[in-house]
C-alpha cells in the first residue's frame, strides 16, 4: 500500500495513504483527545475535540475524519487549541453530575480522564441539569441519561455495526435522549443484548446491568475510583498494588467465531466482560452469550468433587479411587473384549493440546482409534 | 473456511446458505451486515425461515429443507446456460466441467423451482448476481451438513464456488461456519476416528510410523468408529465401555431415545465435565473437569486462526484440568505422557504436524494473528487456502443428482421439523441456560409455526403443543409467526425439558455420518 508523510508536532509520521490524520497519530502514539470516536465506525466529527491545526488549512480540521495528506504539517497541541478543548469539556460537564465516586464508570471514563486532563472539577457554566430517571427494564443494558453527552456513539454503533438500529435521538432540544421507538423497554425492541453500545459508550450513561450494582463489584468500583483519584491507569494500578492477574486475555468458548476477552477477575472471580477493540476477529464486538454468558464458571452447579456409581446413587469419592477405577476398568474390558470395544468421545469445546492429548490417549494407550467429537451434531 | 472472517467484508456477493448466520455466528454476521451495508455487496440467502439476514438480502430464496441440492444445481444451470462461468479458471485449474454441465442441464431453473418451492426467475437472478459479481462468497452452516445428503450439498457448493472461479482470492472463497468453539480445533487435532493431526490418514504407514515413533507404541491401523457410529454399537453390545469428555449425547444427538438406550447399555461409563449432564447423570463414574476460564491452551477458529485460551480463575473444590486428568489415567493403565502442561504439549504437537509447525504459545503470547497451515517458526500463516492450486492439484467437479430427505412429509406426518439454535443459547444449553439475565429474555422452548398452519390446526401463540415424529413426542410451547412458511416447523434443540433431539431422526449421511437433524417429518397437536 502506498505510504504517506505527515509531520505531526514536528515528529516525521508514515501511514498508509488514505488514513485520517487521527489514524496516523494513533499509529504513530501521538494523543490526540476524542470523545465521539470510536475505532469500529465510520468517523463523526461532531465532538469536535479532536480539531488540529493543519498549515495551509482554511480553519480547524476534525483530525477523526479529515484524511492526511502527503507533506501535511500539523499541530495537535496549541494554546489555542486547548483552550477551546477545555471549554468544550467544561461545557459537556456543565450538565454532568460531578461526583464521579459514585459512578461505576469512575476510573475508565472518557469524559472524566478528559476533566482531569484540563484540570476541571467544576464548570464554569451553570445551568439547567436533566433529572432523568434511570432505565433498568432489561436484564443487560442499565441507562442513566443523566450522564449522557450525545456523542451518538451508542446510537450508531447499533446502526452501523450490529444493523440494528435500536436507538435514535428522541425529543428535541434541551430534552433530546438516544433512546428507544417510544421510549419502550428494551425487550420490546429488535435489541439482540450484545452489549455493543454500552462497550463504546465513553461516559456512565450505559452500563452492563449484570455487571453492576451487586456486591461482587464493590472491590472493583473502589480500585477504579482509586485509578481516577490517582490518574493511573487500571493496569498500573494493578500492577502497583501487585494484582497484575486481573485482566486476563482469551478467547470466547461459545461458538467458532473465537471473539477475543478480557476477563475481569477479583478473587477468583470473574466479575466483567470486554473486549478489546480492533483486536482479533470480533475487533471488539461481542454477542450476547460472549458479553453477558459467563455465569456458569461460578456457577453453584460445578461439579467439585468425583462422583462414583453405588447402586442407583452417584456418590463423592476421592480422586485416587475414581482413577483407580477408571484405569483397571478400563484395562479389563480391553484385555477381555479388545481394544475396540472401547471408544473415546472428546470435546468440541475442549482446548486444542486436550484434544490432542485425548485422542493420543485413544490411540496410544487404549490401542483404537474409536474416537470422535461432536462436530457432526 | 478457505478465507478468513476479516477478509467477508470484501466480498462483493455472498450467498448464505443454511446458516443463521446472526444467531449462532453473530460476529460473522456483523461482517456480512457491514460489506451489504457500507461496502455495495449483494446478499443472496438461502433458507426456509425468514431468518435475520433476510432484512439485509437483494434476494431471499426461501427452499425447502432438504431442497439445498436442487437449488444449487438450479444456479448452476443458469450460469453454464449463460455462459456466465469463469472460462479460465474452470480451464485452468478444474476438471471434470463437461460432467458437470451435463447433469445440470436437466436442472433447468423451472425443474428446480419445483422441487424447491423457490420461483424460476428468483433462482434466475441469484444465479446471475452470484455470477457477475467479482468475487463472491458462500458461507454455510449445519443447515447444509445435517442432512443424510449433506455430503452431496458440500461438494455442490464448491461446484459452485469452482464453476465461478471463486476459489484462492479475497472476498470470495467457500466458508463452512463450525459450531462450536472448537470444532475446528478439534479435527485439526486429530479427535476423528480416521485421522492423526492435520488430517493423515490412520491407514497411511509412513504417518503411523511417525506416531509411533514419538509415541514409543504400536498403533491401530484400522479407522475407528464415528460418533453416531459408535452409538449404534454400543446399543448392539460390541462397544462396552466409553469415555465421555465435555459432550452431552444425551441431548444433541439425535433421536435421544436411541442415545439414552445405548449409553445404558454400557458396560462402564466415565463422564468428564464441568456439570453434572443429562449424559453424566448415566455415568459410571464422574470426573469434574476444568471450564476455558481455569486453564491454558488454544482454540481454533472457524477460520482456522489459532488463539490463545488463558486461565483466568482457579478451578473449585477438587476440579482438575482435563490435561492431568487425562495423563493420570493413562499412567495408571501404564503409558507415561511425560509433561504434559499445555505449552510443551503444543509444541509436540507442532513437531508432528505440519499445519501447525510454526505454531507455538510462545509465538501466539506475541499478538500474532496465524492461520494454519503455518509450517514452521517464520511462516506468517495462511488467511486464504487454495490461492495457487488445490491440494490435490486440479480442482474436481464433482456433480450430484438431487436425492429427497430419508424422511418426508405424508399424511401421518404432515409436517417438516427442522432444528438450530436461537441468538441467546447455546448448543445443549448447559452453560447459556445458567446465566440469570439470559434465562429472562429467552426461558423456554418454543415450536415455531406459520400462521397457516396455526390456522389450521387451531394452534395460538403462547398455548401449549404435542409434536411427534416416529422417535417420540414432546410438549411445547407454540409461538405462531410469519417467519416460517407453511408446512415447516422449527424447534431449538437447547432446551432439556422439550428435547428437540427427542424427535429428530437419526439416519445419518453415508459418508459424514452426520444425522439429518434438519428434516423429520413431524405432527403437532393442540392439547
Ligand atoms: S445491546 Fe446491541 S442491539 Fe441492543 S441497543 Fe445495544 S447495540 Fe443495539
Ligand atoms: S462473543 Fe459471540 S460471536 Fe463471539 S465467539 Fe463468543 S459466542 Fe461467538
Amino acid at each position: 500500500m502506498e505510504q504517506i508523510n505527515v509531520e505531526i508536532d514536528g515528529t516525521s509520521c508514515t501511514g498508509p495513504k488514505g488514513s485520517t490524520i487521527l489514524d496516523i497519530a494513533k499509529a504513530n502514539d501521538i494523543y490526540i483527545p476524542t470523545l465521539c470516536y470510536d475505532p469500529r465506525m465510520e468517523p463523526y466529527g461532531a465532538c469536535r475535540l479532536c480539531l488540529v491545526e493543519v498549515e495551509g488549512a482554511r480553519g480547524l480540521l476534525p483530525a477523526c475524519y479529515a484524511e492526511a495528506t502527503d507533506g501535511m504539517v500539523v499541530k495537535t497541541t496549541t494554546e489555542k487549541l486547548e483552550r477551546i478543548r477545555k471549554t468544550l469539556v467544561e461545557l459537556l460537564l456543565s450538565d454532568h453530575d460531578m461526583e464521579c465516586q459514585g459512578c461505576a464508570k469512575s476510573g475508565r471514563c472518557e469524559l472524566q480522564e478528559l476533566a482531569n486532563r484540563y484540570g476541571i472539577t467544576e464548570s464554569p457554566f451553570v445551568g439547567e441539569k436533566h433529572e432523568y430517571v434511570e432505565h433498568v427494564e432489561n436484564p443487560f443494558v442499565m441507562r442513566d441519561y443523566n450522564k449522557c453527552i450525545m456523542c451518538g456513539r451508542c446510537i450508531r454503533i447499533c446502526r452501523e455495526v450490529q444493523g440494528v438500529g435500536v436507538y435514535d435521538f428522541i425529543n428535541r432540544g434541551f430534552k433530546a435522549i438516544p433512546g428507544t421507538p417510544y421510549d419502550k423497554p428494551m425487550q420490546e425492541t429488535p435489541c439482540e443484548f450484545c452489549g455493543q453500545c454500552i462497550s463504546t459508550c465513553p461516559t456512565g450513561s450505559l452500563k452492563a446491568k449484570p455487571y453492576e450494582g451487586d456486591g461482587r463489584v464493590a472491590a472493583r468500583d473502589m480500585l477504579r475510583n482509586a485509578c481516577a483519584f490517582f490518574k493511573m491507569s487500571e493496569e498500573d494500578m494493578m500492577e502497583a498494588l501487585g494484582l497484575q492477574g486481573w485482566k486476563v486475555r482469551t478467547t470466547c468458548a461459545y461458538c467458532g467465531c473465537g471473539c477475543q476477552l478480557d476477563l475481569h477477575v477479583i478473587d477468583n472471580k470473574v466479575v466483567e466482560v470486554t473486549s478489546p477493540k480492533m483486536v482479533g476477529s470480533g475487533q471488539g464486538n461481542l454477542c450476547v452469550k460472549g458479553r453477558f454468558g459467563y455465569d456458569f464458571i461460578a456457577s453453584d452447579e460445578r461439579l467439585r468433587k468425583p462422583l462414583v456409581r453405588k447402586g442407583k446413587k452417584l456418590v463423592e469419592t476421592s480422586w485416587d479411587e475414581a482413577l483407580d477405577l477408571v484405569a483397571s476398568k478400563l484395562s479389563g474390558i480391553k484385555k477381555k473384549s479388545g481394544a475396540d470395544s472401547i471408544a473415546v468421545l472428546s470435546s468440541a469445546r475442549a482446548t486444542n493440546e486436550d484434544n490432542y492429548l485425548i485422542q493420543k490417549f485413544t490411540r496410544a494407550v487404549v490401542g483404537t482409534n474409536n474416537v470422535d467429537h461432536c462436530a457432526r451434531l | 473456511m478457505t478465507n478468513t472472517m476479516d477478509d467477508i467484508e470484501q466480498a462483493k456477493a455472498i450467498l448464505v446458505i443454511g446458516s443463521n448466520t446472526t444467531e449462532a455466528h453473530p460476529i460473522i454476521g456483523l461482517r456480512i451486515k457491514k460489506a451489504v451495508m457500507q461496502n455495495d455487496c449483494k446478499l443472496i440467502v438461502a433458507e426456509p425461515r425468514h431468518i435475520r439476514l433476510c432484512y439485509y438480502a437483494d434476494k431471499w430464496l426461501q427452499h425447502m429443507p432438504g431442497t439445498d441440492v436442487a437449488l444449487l444445481n438450479g444456479m448452476m444451470n443458469v450460469i453454464i446456460a449463460e455462459g456466465l462461468y469463469d472460462e479460465k479458471f474452470v480451464h485452468e485449474r478444474c476438471d471434470g466441467f463437461d460432467e458437470l454441465a451435463e447433469l445440470v442441464k436437466e436442472y433447468t431453473p423451472e425443474r428446480a423451482a419445483e422441487i424447491t418451492g423457490v420461483a424460476a426467475e428468483d433462482i434466475r437472478e441469484a444465479a446471475r448476481t452470484f455470477a457477475n459479481a467479482d468475487c463472491a462468497a458462500i458461507i454455510y452452516a449445519m443447515g447444509i451438513t445435517q442432512h443424510t445428503t449433506g455430503t452431496d450439498n458440500v461438494v455442490t457448493v464448491a461446484n459452485l464456488s469452482m464453476l465461478t472461479g471463486n476459489i484462492g482470492k479475497p472476498g470470495a472463497g467457500v466458508n463452512p461456519l463450525r459450531g462450536q468453539n472448537n470444532v475446528q480445533g478439534a479435527c485439526d487435532m486429530g479427535a476423528l476416528p480416521n485421522v492423526f493431526t492435520g488430517y493423515r490418514p490412520v491407514t497411511d504407514e509412513d504417518v503411523r510410523k511417525k506416531f509411533e515413533e514419538a509415541w514409543g507404541v504400536e498403533l491401530p491401523s484400522e479407522p475407528g468408529l464415528t460418533a453416531t457410529a459408535m452409538m449404534d454399537a454400543a446399543a448392539k453390545g460390541d462397544i462396552k465401555a466409553m469415555y465421555i469428555v465435555g459432550e452431552n449425547p444425551m441431548m444433541s444427538d439425535a433421536n435421544l431415545h436411541h442415545a439414552e438406550a445405548a449409553l445404558k447399555n454400557l458396560d462402564f461409563l466415565v463422564v468428564q465435565d464441568i456439570f453434572l449432564t443429562e449424559t453424566a447423570e448415566l455415568a459410571d463414574v464422574v470426573l469434574p473437569a476444568s471450564s476455558f476460564a481455569e486453564k491454558e491452551g488454544t482454540f481454533s477458529a472457524t477460520d482456522r486462526r489459532v488463539q490463545r485460551v488463558r486461565k483466568a480463575v482457579e478451578l473449585p473444590g477438587e476440579a482438575r484440568a482435563d490435561n492431568e486428568i487425562v495423563a493420570e489415567i493413562s499412567k495408571r493403565m501404564g503409558y507415561d505422557m511425560g509433561d504434559v502442561t499445555p505449552s510443551r504439549v503444543m509444541d509436540e504437537i507442532a513437531s508432528l504436524t505440519p499445519h501447525y509447525g510454526g505454531i507455538s504459545h510462545a509465538r501466539l503470547d506475541e499478538g500474532i494473528t496465524i492461520h494454519w497451515p503455518c509450517p514452521d517458526a517464520e511462516h506468517p500463516g495462511t488467511p486464504i487456502l487454495h490461492t495457487k492450486q488445490f491440494t490435490r492439484g486440479k480442482g474436481w467437479f464433482c456433480p450430484v443428482e438431487f436425492v429427497p430427505p430419508a424422511e418426508v412429509a405424508d399424511s401421518e406426518y404432515p409436517l417438516v421439523l427442522t432444528t438450530g439454535r436461537v441468538l441467546w443459547q447455546y448448543h445443549t444449553g448447559t452453560m447459556t441456560r445458567k446465566v440469570d439475565g439470559i434465562n429472562e429474555i429467552d426461558p423456554h422452548g418454543k415450536v415455531w409455526i406459520s400462521p397457516f398452519d396455526a390456522e389450521k390446526l387451531g394452534v395460538e401463540s403462547g398455548k401449549e403443543v404435542q409434536v411427534s415424529t416416529r422417535r417420540g413426542e414432546i410438549n411445547i410451547e407454540a409461538m405462531v409467526t410469519e417467519r416460517m412458511p407453511e408446512g415447516v416447523i422449527f424447534i431449538p434443540f437447547h432446551y432439556v425439558e422439550a428435547a428437540a433431539n427427542t424427535l429428530t431422526n437419526d439416519a445419518v449421511d453415508p459418508v459424514s455420518k452426520v444425522p439429518e437433524f434438519k428434516v423429520s417429518a413431524a405432527k403437532v397437536l393442540v392439547k
